[in-house]
Parts: structure tokens; sequence; C-alpha cells
């Protein structure tokens, strides 16, 4: 019986070893692509994607790494877009400082979201964290600082480290790349450490992990925080490319695009949500000036990505035959 | 070997106890009025026809589930409130009736993930993967002592059911737990396997308790030294295996058919 299960067990290391090679290459021509995009493309539009990507990978971080679905993400995204609108233009922070204080504003409203909901499961979670992100919504539409229904308006961007001049496009979106790739090699470290073993194994069987002795609660907000604190990196950095934060930051919608955004790209993939939110981005801008209301393309798009490829972009791709070749495997 | 195989019998003590254990659902009583020790250094069974409560009785011990009447102790602290990591970190482990693995992570991630709580290892979110591999000698000498280190680095999910219960039990051990909780650890394995299981199971309950649920009443008859046999969730009998099985009662409720 025993000489059965041997055969049957493949060794799982092997596999892993490619895996991480192809990674290797694929992550220095992205890492080129994004260095070289700027003489190609318009730059804002660039910046754009790549708050949003960071947004987008930030959720999956929780959706796909700890299985929790939020409803409520765009707490974090638009909090911080206002905490990093307002130290920046009222108190005179520095960019670095004033997206430090969005990424600290949105970890304690992770933390205070996270306690309430983390105890609940499911659908229950969901909404939860939709009820705690609709109070947030009306406070930022009451409250004096964020000035209501204007928002924050000319935001400068300011010296980076008091000498990068920001107001250039070329220097801004460098500064943007940069804290994006902070924000990946974050998330990378973060899934791939003994607290990211622990989620896994919390994901894939969670009475088994509490029997082991794991505070399970504790953990899920510990990465409900975590991803909290990086949509806030990915909001304060918006507020700072556009020079603004609004309502629309904070509104129910933004949580239901990320949610989309990810899904399109493939939930626990690291760099799927990064394809689903350039798809995403890039519809948006492009439909923007035609007739057609984007909505309804990306609800088609949406059901689409249900019906035909549920593992998203890059979940396909990584469990397609090619993708197998390269060594990758798709888990869930 | 991990579970040294010259290990001492020690001498028997009460280490966790129920009293009055009562569980109901709705009007259902699914366990009324259960007393139980378990004893250190003892093989302790828990039998009785399907639907009897033993699962129950484990939920509670365990506190999976909270008790509607009664009091549990462990180790000499009342635990009848204390939510179920707790009661784990405080030495007192379970297993499942369904094999409960993590089946995405290889046998050596399994067996790991159990250790990284033990030795401080858990909530590290700055520091890479390869901090673990200070683990691999303990978890090797786990894999070993049950007989899966052909298989350490294959996923959990292509074992087979058999290798499965196994590993759960390496992970299990490497928790060093006081009193070791197992749901039907033999259910659906080849006779090899039980062998292997019971071999594992005595050497291991010669320095902590064990209280296991077990079908297999021939597995009971050899390991365990003491008997609880449980109808309609209350006790019927208890004993060592030769008194338990010769009681009149417990044979027409649930032995009459099986001869061990």
């Amino acid at each position: 019986m025993s000489e059965m299960t041997q055969t049957a067990a493949k060794p799982h290391i092997e596999r892993s070893a490619t895996a991480s090679r192809t990674y290797t290459i694929f992550v220095i021509i992205g890492l080129a692509a994004l260095i070289l995009a700027p003489m190609f493309f318009y730059p804002i539009f660039l910046m754009k994607l790549l708050c949003f990507a960071l947004f987008a990978c930030a959720f999956n971080l929780l959706l796909g790494y700890t299985g929790l679905l939020s409803f409520g993400h765009a707490t974090f995204f638009g909090g911080a877009a206002y905490f990093t609108a307002h130290v920046v233009k009222e108190w005179g922070f520095p960019p670095e400082l004033g997206i430090l204080t969005g990424v600290v504003g949105a970890a304690l409203l992770g933390l205070v979201m996270g306690f309430f909901a983390i105890r609940r499961q499911g659908i229950y979670f969901a909404m939860i964290t939709l009820a705690l992100s609709q109070m947030f919504f009306f406070f930022c539409l009451q409250a004096k600082f964020t000035q209501g229904e204007d928002g924050i308006q000319s935001v400068p961007r300011g010296h980076l480290f008091g000498f990068i001049d920001l107001n250039s496009s070329t220097n801004m979106y460098y500064f943007v790349l940069g804290v994006f790739l902070i924000g990946m090699v974050i998330i990378w470290r973060f899934i791939n450490s003994p607290f990211g073993m622990i989620l896994r194994s919390i994901r894939e069987n969670e009475p088994r992990a509490i029997s082991l002795g794991y505070s399970v609660a504790r953990y899920k907000l510990g990465a409900f925080v975590m991803s909290a604190a990086l949509a806030g990196l990915a909001g304060g950095l918006k507020s700072l490319v556009f020079q603004f934060a609004t309502l629309t930051d904070v509104a129910w919608q933004m949580s239901g695009e990320v949610i989309l955004m990810t899904l399109l790209g493939g939930i626990g993939t690291l760099i799927g949500p990064i394809f689903g939110a350039g798809l995403v981005v890039t519809l948006q801008n492009y439909l923007a000036t035609s007739q057609f209301p984007v909505t309804i393309v990306t609800g088609v798009i949406f059901m689409i990505c249900v019906l035909v490829f549920r593992r998203g972009i890059i979940g396909e791709f990584y469990a397609s035959r090619l993708g197998r070749k390269l060594g990758f495997e798709h888990r869930r | 070997m991990a579970v040294s195989a010259t290990a001492k019998q020690e001498q028997p003590r009460v280490v966790l106890s129920a009293r009055g254990l009562s569980k109901s659902f709705g009007a259902f009583m699914a366990v009324k009025n259960v007393d139980l020790d378990v004893h250190h250094a003892r093989v302790h069974a828990l039998i009785g026809p399907n639907g009897a409560g033993k699962t129950t009785v484990f939920n509670l011990l365990t506190k999976f589930l909270q008790p509607t009447a009664g009091s549990i102790t462990l180790l000499g602290t009342d635990i009848t409130k204390t939510p179920p990591d707790r009661i784990a970190r405080m030495g007192l482990v379970r297993s499942f009736q369904i094999s409960a693995v993590f089946p995405h992570l290889t046998v050596l991630d399994n067996v790991r993930v159990a250790l990284q709580r033990t030795n401080g290892l858990s909530t590290q979110f700055w520091l890479p993967v390869s901090s673990l591999d200070r683990l691999n000698a303990r978890a090797d000498e786990l894999i070993e002592s049950v007989g899966l280190k052909r298989e350490r680095n294959a996923l959990a999910a292509d074992l087979s059911y058999g290798r499965k219960r196994v590993l759960e039990i390496a992970t299990t051990l490497a928790l060093d737990p006081k009193v070791l909780l197992l749901d039907e650890p033999m259910a659906g394995m080849g006779q090899e396997d039980i062998g292997t299981v019971s071999n594992i199971i005595r050497e291991v309950a010669k320095t902590r308790a064990v209280l296991m649920v077990e079908h297999n009443l021939s597995v009971v008859a050899d390991i365990c030294h003491h008997v609880t046999v449980l109808q309609r969730g209350e006790i019927l009998a208890e004993g060592d295996y030769a008194e338990v099985s010769q009681d009149p009662r417990v044979r027409t409720a649930y032995m009459g058919t099986e001869e061990a």
C-alpha cells in the first residue's frame, strides 16, 4: 500500500524551483516594462494604474491569502487619501510623511473595522465591513476637514526628501513606481513569512489551526490591518498623483471596483490584481470619452469572468498547459 | 526517534476530568451527565454505537462546543469557559474524525506549522520562510518516527487516507501535548497502517494521556487500558476491556454483533 502512495505523491519541491526561476524572469521583464513605460504612455495614466494595482494587491492579500471578502476597502483607500491630502495641504507635511500619515490612519481604521468584522465569517463579514465603510462615508461627508462635496483640492505634491521636485511628472512617476514596488515587496514578504504560513494553514483548515493552539482571530486581524495599511499606501499615493481627495474614493463603488479588479486578475495570485487593475483602469480611460457607459462594459466583463474564466487572467494562465509547463500552479 | 522508543511507562494520575457534562441541542440531549477521568500514561477508549455522543463529548472537552452543564478540569485548572485555542496551548490537543491536515502544504510544512507555535515563530511577518528551516531537524524526527520519511516533500493532499492520519498524529505530537484526544484515528485505514498507528499510540501514551474514540474493537482490546461505553449520551459501562466486554448491557447495546 505504501508503495502505491509513493508513486502517487509527487515531489513538490522541484516544481516550485522551476516556478521561482520563471518567476524571476517574468519579474525582470515586468520591471523593465514599468521603467520604460513613461516613454510610451501618458504618465498620469500609468500612475493611476499603479495606484489601483497596489490597492488591488492589498485587497487580494485579504481575499486571496486570508480568505476574507471585505466590502469596505474604500474606507482605507479613500480615508488615507483624505489624511494625506489634509496633512500635506494644511499642515505642510512633505510627501513622504504625508503618505506615511495616510498609511497609519488606514491601519488604525483597519484595526477598528477588523476588530468588529473578524468575528463573523462569509456574508456576515462582508456586510459588517460594508456597514462600517458606509458609516465612514457619512463621516467624510459631514466632517469639516474633508470639505464635504468639494473634497480637498489642489494638494501640493511638494519635494520628496526636500529636494526631488515631484511636480515634474517624470519624477512623480518614478516616485510612484518606487512606492508601488515597496508595497509589492512587503506583500510578497508578508505572504512568504512565518506569519503567512499560519495564514495559509488557517485558510486551508481553520478548525485544525485552532486545535493546534492558534488564536485564529488575531492572525486574521493582523492580515486585515496589513491589507488596510497597504490600501492606505495606495490611497495616499493617489491623492498626491491627482492632487485631490474626494468622496469618490471612500464610496462603496470603490470597494466594488477593487473586488472586480482582483477577480479579473486572479484571486490568490501575487501579480494577478495588477493585471486586473490594468484592465479596469484602461477600460475606464478608454471609454471615458466615448458615449458608451463604462459600468455596462465592466459589468459584462465581470459576468464573462465569472462564467468563463473564474480563476482570473493570471490564474487561468497558471492553470493552463503553458503555465504548468513553466512550473506554475494554481491553488484554490 | 522522536517518540522515544525507550520512554518508560510513567505512573497514571488524573489529568483531565469532566463532571456532570451535558449538552443539549434544543430539546435533544446529546450528552447527559457524563463523568470522565482521563489518566496520564493511559490509553482511554470511548466507544459506543453511532450517535452515542462520542464526538460531542470530544467537542465539549476541547471546547469546540460549550457544555450546557457540568465542569471540565485540565491539569488542575477549570477550563469550562476557556476558548479552544487556549486549551490547545495548555496541552490538550485533539484530532478530528475527518482527517485534519493542511492539504496544499507539504508533509514537512504540515508538521512545521505546529512547531511554529511552540517555537514562537508564528507572528513574524517580516522574516523569510527560510527562517523556518531551523525547525526542520525536529520536524524530520517526527516525520521519521511515524514512517513518513519518503513522503516528506509531497503535498498532504496526495497522500493516501491512512498516511494522512499518520501525518496528523505527527503534527499533533509536534506540540508535545500532555493530553491527546484522537477521534477515530484508525477509521478507513488499511491493516498495515493500523499496526503502525497502534504502535505509535502505545508509545506516545507512556508519557502522556490518550483518549480515543474507536470503532475497531480489536484495536481497543489491544492498546486501551480503560474503556468507557457511551449510549444515547450516557455512560453505560466503564472498566478495562475484559470487564466491559462481559457486561451484558454492553453486549446487547453494542457488542452483541461483533466478536472481538
